[in-house]
């Protein structure tokens, strides 16, 4: 049995996939086929479960003229990567708090600083 | 009792300035950063509580121990009238010392929320974001090209890189990386890292607390590292530091205001790599280990024995 979580990833794959809004049904027809014999058949009111509970993070939009309603996804992969990682460079002081990075981003002429530094270690 | 408040706030002050001053100045603790780790958290808790126990004991004098003078004005506190022998000097102390221990258990619970809150966000994105590494449980990678690690601590935990970290990195500097950020999933030091940032933005005001925060989040660093010199040897730890140091765009997030790690730490860090291990004698670390409980069961004594009052 696939998790909520594994689930989520799923549907998000199939959405960024596709550039056209798709419906529940549309959703559930594309897992069974991406997940072919081996995968199993996902209900519609359980896409539906993944499909809010994506909406609530911020990953999907509604079309709601339509009936069904029409979902697709709000950024691109990419996009959302690009703004996680801007999270966790940009944390301020109080933000930081549940994070912790192996090294700062570090400028080009500080690296430069860094290595001239270590030659001399390693001279001396 | 007034003897023993004098005492307490002189034990405060010294903990409040001389103290931290000669310990962030010291260069024994980079050779040995749990014990220093250790005594930075008595220093933090036993200046706290001497604060507070300075002023407690000063406010409870009039009625000569802390259980009479709570007998005394408990029943008025709402309606007087309060016990003549309570000068006003006594009531601001009091009042001063309730304000004080609520406003740091405030701050500690709100930081404590508020890194839960961004844990849960980080691991709800990296779940739909991040692939798992093959081999590694519990590691997440980011299609990125920034070579970046981090580590989200809690109940879950994860290590997250991305793609050009691992393209920047061969095999062995990889492996530090990860057992860097182990080391601090590991080894709780979020929790450590999580008391002082709120007793930082607690007393913003306060020069010592950043300096404690800011030791505290190097030695961390430093505990980080010895667990990955020796899981890839020092020269791989080295080479990963450089690499994800050069490797990040440069200029492109100059904003980043506040962000802990920066050139001097990774200076410090780098400058304990290579050569032989050094580690102080076994003496002072005996001495410092004594004086961090010292530190603590001082004012924890002084306010036991205030409780039942001094004849």
């Amino acid at each position: 049995m696939a998790s909520l979580g594994e689930l989520e990833r799923s549907v998000m794959e199939v959405l960024w996939s596709r550039d056209a809004g798709l419906t529940a049904n549309d959703l559930r027809d594309a897992l069974a086929l991406r997940d072919g014999e081996s995968g199993r058949a996902v209900a519609t009111t359980t896409v539906l479960t993944v499909l809010s509970r994506l909406e609530r993070k911020g990953f999907v939009t509604r079309a709601r003229e339509t009936r069904p309603h029409q979902y697709r996804a709000l950024l691109t992969r990419e996009e959302h990567t690009a703004e996680l990682m801007h999270e966790v460079l940009d944390r301020s002081s109080d933000r930081d708090a549940a994070l912790a990075r192996f090294v700062g981003t570090v400028s080009a002429g500080e690296a430069a600083t860094l290595r001239r530094l270590l030659d001399e270690l390693s001279r001396s | 009792m007034l003897a023993v408040a004098a005492l307490l706030g002189v034990f405060a002050l010294l903990l409040a300035w001389p103290v931290p001053v000669v310990l962030s100045r010291a260069a024994w603790p980079s050779q040995s950063p749990a014990v220093a780790l250790a005594l930075w958290q008595a220093i933090a808790l036993g200046g706290g509580l001497s604060m507070i126990g300075c002023l407690l004991v000063f406010g409870s004098s009039p009625a000569g121990s802390l259980l009479a003078a709570t007998g005394a004005l408990l029943p008025h506190l709402f309606i007087g009238p309060i016990p003549p022998e309570f000068g006003v000097v006594h009531l601001a102390a009091l009042t001063l010392a309730a304000g004080l221990a609520a406003h740091l258990a405030l701050n500690l619970a709100l930081t404590a929320v508020r890194a839960e809150r961004e844990r849960r966000r980080q691991h709800q994105l990296i779940a739909l974001l991040g692939d798992p590494l093959p081999g590694e449980p519990r590691t997440r990678v980011l299609a990125h090209s920034l070579p970046l690690a981090y580590c989200v601590p809690g109940i879950r935990t994860a290590t997250v890189l991305t793609e050009g970290l691992i393209e920047a990195l061969g095999e062995l500097e990889l492996r530090a990386v990860i057992a860097h950020e182990r080391a601090h999933l590991d080894q709780l030091h979020h929790l450590v890292l999580l008391a002082f940032r709120a007793w930082h933005s607690a007393l913003p005001w306060f020069p010592i607390a950043n300096r404690a925060e800011r030791s505290v989040a190097l030695l961390a660093e430093m505990l980080a590292d010895d667990e990955a010199r020796h899981a890839a040897g020092d020269d791989a730890l080295r080479r990963a530091m450089l690499q994800v140091g050069s490797g990040g765009e440069p200029g492109a997030y100059a904003d980043s205001g506040g962000v802990v790690p920066d050139i001097e730490m990774l200076e410090a860090r780098l400058a304990r790599l290579g050569g032989p291990v050094r580690r102080p004698p076994r003496a002072l670390r005996l001495a410092v280990v004594s004086a961090a409980v010292l530190i603590v069961a001082l004012p924890i004594a002084a306010l036991l024995v205030s409780l039942g009052g001094i004849s």
